[in-house]
């Protein structure tokens, strides 16, 4: 029995592994393509991506990426999970963060009480936010897809109208950035100092834990099993008394929450303060990280350092006289084909499980004797 | 069992990780070699790192682009070009300025303002390279910052159209709604009702706060534009970047309607060729001037440092005179530079 579980686990895991491999395979080929199309040489620039990517303070910077992109990949996928398609994560995300770092440059409380506060207010503004679309579309059946695009002009919107000298913004010297107050340096949150390789955000830390709770609340507690049972299939999920409304209202506000965690790596580790150069449509990239991660804790972490790995060695290639478009090749391409290939391996193991099936019946059917042994 | 495999793939991951990047790693200037990155040996090597929209927009980055390709063909120098990313981070900006800087090229412009944080950064790290920054200051021994009057230049701008006028109704589009379109805004507008106060002046910005496309959508542009001609006026200045194509178009669409232009002298840019007989003048802001200048300096051992400011005295900003359609107001414009250049006439920077 023990031999029969682990064999049927190591296939699956093969499976789930061979798309994503698939995937970047693929996107490689058709990326040395574009490249050769280009008239260049595609080996030396995989070869270049290879060595400057590994650097060490490629990977500081990779890390760091990672950390952004992870939450967001996290807050895409809760809505994943329950087959919603929260689009909003990034008006969420940018909406928290401003007013993050206006409690944040506000608050002259000491660090080990302001960070937190901070935090909180950047969870519950991306929270409400994101409750919007949530109420919308349980109360009036409004689709989270086109409420949460919305959604997201009017964050610019609001931004865009408070970030103004006079309101909660303050012109920066030189006359041209308006920013909010920096936060006091005692609300920075703590950093790694690698030496030469630079600076590793602490924020990697609140990143890992939001993978664990993530993982745990989904895979081994009641809420998340009665999340993926909606998402699953909402008929079934409310015959065995789930309220899928409530699900999904309680659902769109956890990814909100998460996705208020996005700006907080760059607004505590690195910026301190929220301008309007503030990076923006990493709510996007979560979405294309969590569909390469397959929605699992560590394929978003795998998809995340991939997405850092890229842009650290593609801003490269461009200095070595490569297309700097070629970032947008690989990137678009490997989502194309996960898409592509999670299709193709779930036929496959489709496939696999009938004929496996047939072969067990038939075998069941050739000896009747063994049957009990067998089930 | 599937738990313990994930469990372990993630640890050694990580670990894997963690060891490179603190134990055996070398950074990547360890890895590379200056003769790696060609170019190089005699001549003056500049480093550029544009702004969002690159070598190619017709308006900021080009004018900066001018300047450096002047400057290669004078000191048969070699030019290496980096341009920005809307999802940028400082991590970004950090990487493009001393990535350039530790192949060697000095001296190295960084084109638009949100490059100020990180040249501060960079330019302490490499204190013998020489760092120039367009549309801000920072203050740093090997940083020469290069700032221009725009509000003195509009201001001209508003001069000559409330001179042009006939329906004392003039309009104002931005790109978007941060300071610096604002100096433009600013100076134009008291450029106006300095010269004729009953002239009425509408003012739109097409996009506004973290929201860039105003620089870069000349539909929004030919929208706001038509509007305001809809709605009366008669003389219509753009502060828009690629926007400002859009106005330009819509306003040839009206009879005895101009348009002002900015950044280069628009009239004589061939793709805006069949409108130019609606351009009345541009704002011209020398972004070439200053970044040749300061290449210069550093190829003839000088280099520049500090703020240097070009403003309508020195020539950093002006009007374009092509196709003469402002030789009539000529001495009026003439007497408002003086005004403004002898500091009787003092233009604001804010609205």
């Amino acid at each position: 029995m023990n031999k029969l579980t682990s064999r049927i686990d190591k296939e699956r895991l093969f499976l789930g592994l061979a798309a994503p491999v698939l995937a970047v395979v693929a996107a490689l080929v058709v990326t040395a393509l574009v490249i050769l199309a280009t008239g260049k040489n595609p080996g030396p620039a995989f070869n270049d991506m290879l060595t400057y990517g590994f650097a060490s303070d490629s990977q500081v910077y990779i890390l760091n990426k990672a950390t952004t992109y992870y939450l967001a990949g996290v807050s895409v996928a809760i809505g994943f999970r329950m087959n919603l398609f929260n689009i909003g994560v990034d008006g969420q995300y940018r909406l928290a963060a401003f007013f993050a770092a206006v409690l944040g440059g506000a608050l002259t409380v000491p660090g080990w009480l302001a960070v937190p506060l901070i935090l909180i207010c950047a969870m519950a503004t991306g929270a409400l936010w994101a409750a919007i679309a949530g109420i919308l579309k349980v109360t009036r059946g409004v689709s989270e897809v086109i409420s949460t695009i919305m959604l997201n002009s009017i964050a610019t919107a609001i931004i865009a109208y408070l970030l103004q000298p006079g309101k909660l913004a303050q012109l920066q010297q030189g006359g041209t950035v308006v920013a909010t107050k920096p936060l006091p340096s005692g609300s920075h949150f703590f950093s790694i100092d690698t030496g030469p390789a630079g600076d590793l955000w602490g924020f990697i830390f609140i990143a890992a834990a939001v993978g664990i709770a993530y993982w745990f609340v989904l895979g081994r507690t009641r809420f998340g099993y009665d999340l993926r049972t909606v998402g699953q299939s909402e008929s079934a999920a409310a015959a065995s008394g789930v309220s899928v409304k409530k699900m999904i209202a309680t659902s769109m506000i956890i990814s909100g929450a998460v996705a208020g965690l996005i700006g907080m790596p760059t607004l505590l580790n690195d910026s301190y303060q929220f301008s309007s150069d503030f990076p923006t449509g990493i709510g996007f990239t979560g979405i294309a990280i969590a569909l390469l991660g397959r929605n699992n804790p560590i394929g978003i972490a795998l998809g995340a350092l991939l997405w850092g790995f890229l842009e650290r060695t593609t801003n490269h290639l461009e200095f070595q006289g490569y297309d700097k478009e070629i970032l947008g090749v690989i990137q678009g391409v490997i989502v194309l084909c996960v898409v592509i290939a999670y299709e193709v391996v779930r036929r496959y193991g489709l496939k696999r499980q009938q004929q496996k099936v047939g072969a067990e019946l038939a075998a069941q059917a050739a000896a009747p004797t063994k049957k009990q042994e067998v089930a | 069992m599937r738990r313990v495999a994930k469990l372990s793939a993630a640890c050694i991951a990580t670990a894997a990780l963690a060891v490179t990047a603190t134990a055996c790693g070398s950074t990547s200037s360890d890895n590379t070699t200056s003769s790696s990155s060609g170019g190089g040996g005699k001549g003056v090597k500049i480093g550029l790192a544009y702004d969002v929209g690159g070598r190619g927009d017709r308006s900021f980055n080009d004018s900066a682009a001018r300047g450096a390709d002047k400057a290669e063909k004078e000191f048969s120098g070699s030019i290496k070009e980096l341009t920005a990313k809307t999802s940028d981070t400082e991590a970004d900006r950090e990487q493009r300025l001393s990535d350039l800087a530790q192949a060697g090229y000095n001296p190295i412009v960084a084109v638009g303002f949100s490059y100020a944080p990180a040249v501060t950064k960079i330019s302490a790290k490499f204190p013998k390279t020489n760092f120039g920054i367009v549309d801000s200051v920072v203050a740093a021994k090997n940083v020469n910052s290069i700032t221009f009057t725009e509000e003195q230049g509009s201001y001209l701008a508003g001069v000559a159209a409330a001179l042009k006028t006939k329906k004392d109704h003039v309009g104002f589009i931005g790109g978007v709604d941060n300071p610096l379109i604002k100096k433009f805004e600013a100076g134009y507008v008291q450029g106006v009702h300095d010269t004729n106060p009953k002239v009425k002046v509408d003012v739109q910005y097409l996009s506004h706060g973290q929201d860039f496309s105003g620089f870069s959508s000349p539909d929004k542009g030919q929208q706001a534009a038509q509007g305001m001609l809809d709605n009366g006026t008669d003389v219509i200045y753009t502060a828009a970047g690629s926007s400002g194509n859009g106005a330009i178009e819509a306003v040839h669409g009206a009879k005895g309607a101009w348009a002002i232009g900015v950044d280069s002298d628009q009239y004589n840019i061939p793709g805006l060729a069949q409108y130019k007989s609606s351009i009345l003048t541009s704002m011209v802001k020398n972004v070439d001037v200053g970044v040749y200048d300061f290449i210069k300096s550093v190829h003839d051992g000088k280099p520049l440092a500090g703020n240097n400011v070009y403003s309508l005295a020195k020539g950093g900003v002006s009007l374009a005179t092509s196709g003469g359609f402002i030789t009539d107001i000529q001495p009026k414009l003439d007497a408002a530079k003086k005004k403004i250049v002898d500091g009787s006439i003092k233009v604001k920077t804010t609205p």
